[in-house]
C-alpha cells in the first residue's frame, strides 16, 4: 500500500493544551465547503494532523460552520479516535478484545508501558508517545494487534515492541517501523471470493436492464443482508426505490465493529472492485447517484489504495457520468470514515455518523429507505452484501440460488479466530455445521464457539452440529473459538461485558445502566460473593434489555446470558451453594475511603468486617 | 383526518392516523408511564419507559405511529416490571436525595418511584461523585440526578435554532453540557424557569428563587403521576 506519508507533525502545546494553526483548520474546512454535515471528515483531518482536536481548533470549526463550540465538542466526545487532549506524535491503539488478550496482549502492554515510560490512557511526559487501548481492530487473525497513527501492527512480540518503541523514540516514520503488514488470511475461496475476470461486465449486463427487473432479479437470488438481521436485499430496494425523495442513496456498511469480525476487511483490501460494482448496481436499481462508503477508523489505513481502485474505475467509465455508457445514469461513490464507534455500524446510527453527528441510533419508523441520509430514501446494505449482488448480476439469480440451502442462498464468509491452528477468512455455502468448520480451522479441544460476536451467541458441543444458516444458527461471520484451557466467565463473558458497556451510545436507558449492572453481579459472582438469586436476577433483566431502541442494546447481555443458559454449570460452580443471600453493598469497600481520612481501621464486624 | 381503528388493551378506539400511541392512549384516559417525553416537544424514545406491546413487539408508545387495526398492549407484567425496572436502575445510577431535592414533590422521577412502591432499587447505588456546574448567573446543573432524558437538549427556543444544551461522551460517561456560549447571551428568568420546568427531574435547577410552593403541596404530592389522564378514563 503505497501510503507514503510521514507522521502528523509534532503537537504544539502551550500550557499542557494542544495548540493547531488556525490556517490549516480553515483549509480543512474549506476542503469540505464548510458545510457542517461534513463534520466527522472535518474533526478526522484535524485530529490526524495534531494528535488531537485543540480548543482553538473547535473555536476555528464552529465559528466557520456556525455552530456553538459545545455543538462541535458534542460530536467530538462521542468517538473513541477524536480526543481534546492530546494523543501524542505516536498515538498507539493497543487491541484489548478478548482474542488479543488469549494471544498475550497483557505481555504486550507491559512493555509498552515499560518501554515508553508511560501508563496506558496517558501521553509520555515528552508528548512523543500515547498509549490507548481500543475494541477489536479486525485483526483477531493476528494478534495481539495495534494501530499507530492509521498503520496497523500486527502479531506482536516483545521483541516487536521493543523495536517500535525505539523507533518511535528516534522520530522514525511510521511506515518504517517493523511489523506493519497485514496478511489476508483467505484460507478458503467460494463463488464471491474467487475471481472473475469480468467484473465490469456485471455493471454492463445491469444497465441493459430496467431498474424494476434488477431488483426482480435479486429477488429471485433470495439474496439476505449479510450483516446478521438477514432481511431480504431485493425488499429493502424495493422499498427504497418507491419511496419519494428529492434523491436517493445507497450507504455501503463497512463499519466491521463486531469484535472478531474481519471478513470485510479482506474483501476492502482484496476485491473492493467487486464491492463497488455492488454500490453501483444498487445505485442503479434504487435511482441514486450517489453512493457512500462507510467505513470504520480502523481501517484508514486502506484509504489510498481505495481511492485508487476508485479513481481506475472512473477512468474505465464504471463511475461518474453516463456509467457503462448508459446514457443518463450518473453514479459516484466517495468514502466516509468513522470515529472509532461500534454502535455506527447500525444502520440509523451509522447515517447520523455520516451527517457529521453522534452515532446514536434514530428511532423507526421512519426506515432508512424511506427517510435516511438527509432524511432521503436510503439503502444501507453490508460489504458482504454488495459483492453479493455483482456476483448475482454477473452469473445469474438461478446459478445463486443453486447454492446453500433454500432459505439462506450462496455463500458466507466467516472470520475464525482463537483457538485454533489456522485463523483467517473461509469462505463456505450456508449449511456448514460449526464442526465442519472447526475441521476445517484444525481446532481441536473445543470448550466454546461464540457465533456471531459477543452480540450473538456462545454454543457449547452439544449444538456444533447445528448448520450455519439464517434458518438455524444465523451468524454476521465471526466464529471465535475457545479451548477447555479458557475461563469462560472470567476471560471472555467479562470482556465482552465491558466492551457493551463501553460502547453504548447511552441513550436508552437499560443499555446505558442496566450493562453496568449485569458486569457488577458478573464480578460479585467471580470474587465468590455469588448466590443462587444472583444467577435467576440476571437472567429476569433480559426483558428489560429487550426493550432497547438498537441491536447493541438488545443484544448487550447476550455473552451472559447465552453463557448461563448453555454454560450454567460454569456458573454453578462458582456460586455459595450453601447461602440464600450475600449483600451487593461491600460495607468494608464503601467506608475504605473515608476510613483511609480519618486514619481509622474499619471496624464493622460480622461477614463483612 | 384519517380515522382509523385501533386495539389498546383488547378495546376498540377510533384514532387519528399518523398520531402517536402514546397520544391517542392518553387522550383515551389510559396512562402510559414517561419520562423522556414532553409535550410539544419532538419524542425521542430514549428512556423506554412508554415501551408497550405493539403488533407483538416491544416499542415505545412515544415514538410509534398508529396504524390501521394496531393491537397495542399498555400494562402487561411484563412492561410494568420493565418499567420499575428502569425507574429503579435511574436511582442506582445517580445521586437522587429527595429530601434534600428542589424538584421533591414536582419531579417525575420521584412520582413514578411511588407509583411502583419502590423501597429501595434491587441495584446496589454506584454513587457516582458528578461535579455541579454552576458558571451560569441563571441556573445551575447537577449532574448527580440527571437522567440524561434529553428534554432540554430537544427543546429549543425556535426549531432552527441551536439548542443550548448538548450531550458529551458516550455511554455510561455521557452528560449534558451547558452550552455557555448561547446560554450566557440569551438566557434571562423566563428562559431560565422554562429550562427548569422541562427537566423532570432536579438536575436544572434556576439560581436565586426556589422553595415557591412548600414541599406537601406540590404537583406530585396532591396526584399520584398519571392519575389525571387516569381520571379522565372514568369521565
Amino acid at each position: 500500500m503505497g501510503n507514503k506519508k510521514s507522521p502528523r507533525s509534532n503537537p504544539k502545546r502551550k500550557n499542557g493544551q494542544c495548540s493547531c494553526n488556525r490556517e490549516f483548520v480553515k483549509n480543512v474546512l474549506e476542503k469540505y465547503n464548510n458545510d457542517p454535515t461534513r463534520l466527522m471528515d472535518v474533526l478526522i483531518d484535524v485530529q490526524e494532523e495534531y494528535g488531537c482536536i485543540s480548543d482553538e481548533a473547535v473555536d476555528v470549526i464552529a465559528k466557520t460552520i456556525n455552530y456553538s463550540v459545545a455543538q462541535v465538542e458534542q460530536t467530538l466526545s462521542f468517538y473513541h479516535f477524536l480526543s481534546q487532549k492530546a494523543t501524542g506524535k505516536y498515538a498507539v491503539y493497543l487491541n484489548d478484545n478478548v482474542v488479543s488478550e488469549m494471544m498475550g496482549r497483557e505481555e504486550i502492554a507491559d512493555v509498552f508501558e515499560k518501554e515508553v515510560g508511560s501508563k496506558f490512557g496517558n501521553v509520555s511526559k515528552d508528548g512523543k508517545i500515547g498509549l490507548f487501548n481500543t475494541s477489536c481492530i479486525g485483526m483477531n487473525d493476528q494478534e495481539p494487534s495495534a494501530i499507530i497513527n492509521k498503520r496497523i501492527f500486527t502479531k506482536l512480540t516483545k521483541e516487536k515492541v521493543k523495536k517500535i518503541v525505539d523507533g518511535m523514540k528516534n522520530g522514525l516514520d511510521v511506515e518504517d517501523l517493523p511489523g506493519t503488514d497485514v496478511k489476508s488470511n483467505i484460507l478458503k475461496q467460494g463463488p464471491i471470493l474467487i475471481k472473475d475476470s469480468v467484473l465490469g461486465d456485471a455493471i454492463k449486463k445491469t444497465v441493459q436492464m430496467k431498474p424494476d427487473e434488477v431488483i426482480e432479479e435479486i429477488k429471485q437470488s433470495n439474496l439476505r443482508g449479510r450483516g446478521g438481521a438477514g432481511f431480504p436485499t431485493a425488499m429493502k430496494w424495493r422499498f427504497c426505490r418507491d419511496a419519494q425523495g428529492e434523491k436517493h442513496y445507497v450507504f455501503c456498511n463497512a463499519d466491521e465493529g463486531e469484535p472478531g469480525t474481519f471478513k470485510d476487511r479482506i474483501i476492502l483490501t482484496e476485491r473492493s472492485q467487486l464491492l463497488f460494482a455492488g454500490m453501483t448496481i444498487a445505485g442503479y436499481a434504487i435511482g441514486a447517484e450517489e453512493g457512500i462508503l462507510y467505513l470504520r477508523y480502523e481501517y484508514k489505513y486502506m484509504k489510498e489504495q481505495l481511492e485508487q481502485v476508485l479513481n481506475n474505475l472512473r477512468k474505465q467509465g464504471l463511475l461518474g457520468k453516463d456509467v457503462a455508457g448508459e446514457k443518463g445514469f450518473n453514479f459516484d461513490i466517495r468514502i466516509q470514515f468513522g470515529g472509532g464507534a461500534y454502535v455506527c455500524g447500525e444502520e440509523s446510527a451509522l447515517l447520523e455518523s455520516a451527517e457529521g453527528k453522534r452515532g446514536e441510533p434514530r428511532d423507526r419508523p421512519p426506515f432508512p429507505v424511506v427517510k435516511g441520509y438527509h432524511q432521503q430514501p436510503t439503502a444501507v446494505n453490508n460489504v458482504e452484501t454488495l459483492c453479493a449482488v455483482a456476483k448475482v448480476m454477473h452469473n445469474g439469480a438461478k446459478w445463486y440460488r443453486s447454492l446453500g440451502t433454500l432459505d439462506s442462498t450462496g455463500s458466507k464468509l466467516v472470520s475464525v479466530s482463537g483457538d485454533c491452528a489456522k485463523p483467517g477468512v473461509y469462505e463456505i455455502e450456508w449449511g456448514f455445521t460449526v464442526n465442519e468448520v472447526l475441521e476445517l480451522v484444525g481446532a481441536t479441544d473445543v470448550q466454546a464457539v461464540q457465533v456471531g460476536g459477543p452480540s450473538g451467541k456462545c454454543i457449547a458441543p452439544n449444538e456444533f452440529n447445528r448448520k450455519l444458516a439464517y434458518e438455524d444458527l444465523a451468524t454476521g461471520g465471526s466464529l471465535i473459538i475457545f479451548n477447555n484451557k479458557r475461563d469462560l466467565i472470567e476471560d471472555v463473558v467479562l470482556n465482552f461485558t465491558n466492551f457493551f458497556i463501553e460502547e453504548s451510545c447511552g441513550s436508552c436507558v437499560p443499555c446505558r445502566a442496566m450493562t453496568v449492572q449485569f458486569k457488577k453481579k458478573l464480578e460479585k459472582i467471580l470474587n465468590g460473593n455469588g448466590v443462587k438469586q444472583d444467577i435467576e436476577q440476571m437472567l429476569s433483566w433480559e426483558k428489560v434489555m429487550q426493550s432497547n431502541r438498537c441491536g447493541l442494546g438488545q443484544t448487550a447481555a447476550n455473552p451472559i446470558l447465552s453463557t448461563i443458559n448453555n454454560f450454567r454449570e460454569l456458573y454453578d460452580k462458582k456460586i455459595n451453594k450453601d447461602k440464600d443471600f450475600i449483600s451487593d453493598f461491600d460495607l468494608k469497600a464503601a467506608v475504605a475511603e473515608s476510613c483511609k481520612t480519618a486514619n481509622r481501621i474499619p471496624n464493622i464486624g460480622g461477614d463483612n468486617g | 383526518m384519517d380515522k382509523i381503528l385501533v386495539r389498546i388493551n383488547g378495546k376498540d378506539y377510533s384514532a387519528e392516523a399518523g398520531k402517536m400511541v402514546l397520544d391517542i392512549a392518553t387522550e383515551n384516559g389510559i396512562y402510559i408511564p414517561t419520562l423522556c417525553h414532553y409535550e410539544g416537544i419532538k419524542p425521542q424514545g430514549s428512556c423506554r419507559m412508554c415501551t408497550c406491546m405493539i403488533d407483538g413487539r416491544k416499542m415505545t408508545a412515544c415514538t410509534t405511529p398508529v396504524t390501521h387495526r394496531m393491537v397495542i398492549e399498555t400494562q402487561t407484567k411484563e412492561l410494568e416490571e420493565i418499567r420499575s425496572t428502569i425507574v429503579e436502575l435511574l436511582f442506582a445510577e445517580g445521586n437522587h436525595f429527595c429530601p434534600a431535592c428542589e424538584r421533591s414533590g414536582n419531579c417525575e422521577l420521584q412520582a413514578l418511584a411511588y407509583r411502583y412502591k419502590m423501597m429501595v432499587p434491587q441495584f446496589p447505588f454506584e454513587f457516582p461523585n458528578k461535579q455541579l456546574d454552576a458558571k451560569n448567573s441563571k441556573i445551575l446543573i447537577d449532574h448527580n440526578r440527571c437522567i440524561l432524558c434529553k428534554r432540554c437538549i430537544r427543546r429549543k427556543k425556535e426549531p432552527e435554532n441551536p439548542t443550548w444544551f448538548v450531550f458529551k461522551g458516550r455511554g455510561y460517561k455521557t452528560q449534558i453540557a451547558v452550552d455557555h456560549e448561547m446560554i450566557d447571551k440569551e438566557f434571562d428568568d423566563e428562559l431560565a424557569q422554562k429550562a427548569m420546568d422541562t427537566c423532570p427531574v432536579g438536575a436544572i435547577i434556576r439560581k436565586e428563587k426556589g422553595y415557591d410552593v412548600p414541599i406537601g403541596e406540590r404537583k406530585y404530592d396532591k396526584d399520584p403521576i398519571g392519575s389525571n389522564i387516569e381520571k379522565g378514563a372514568k369521565l
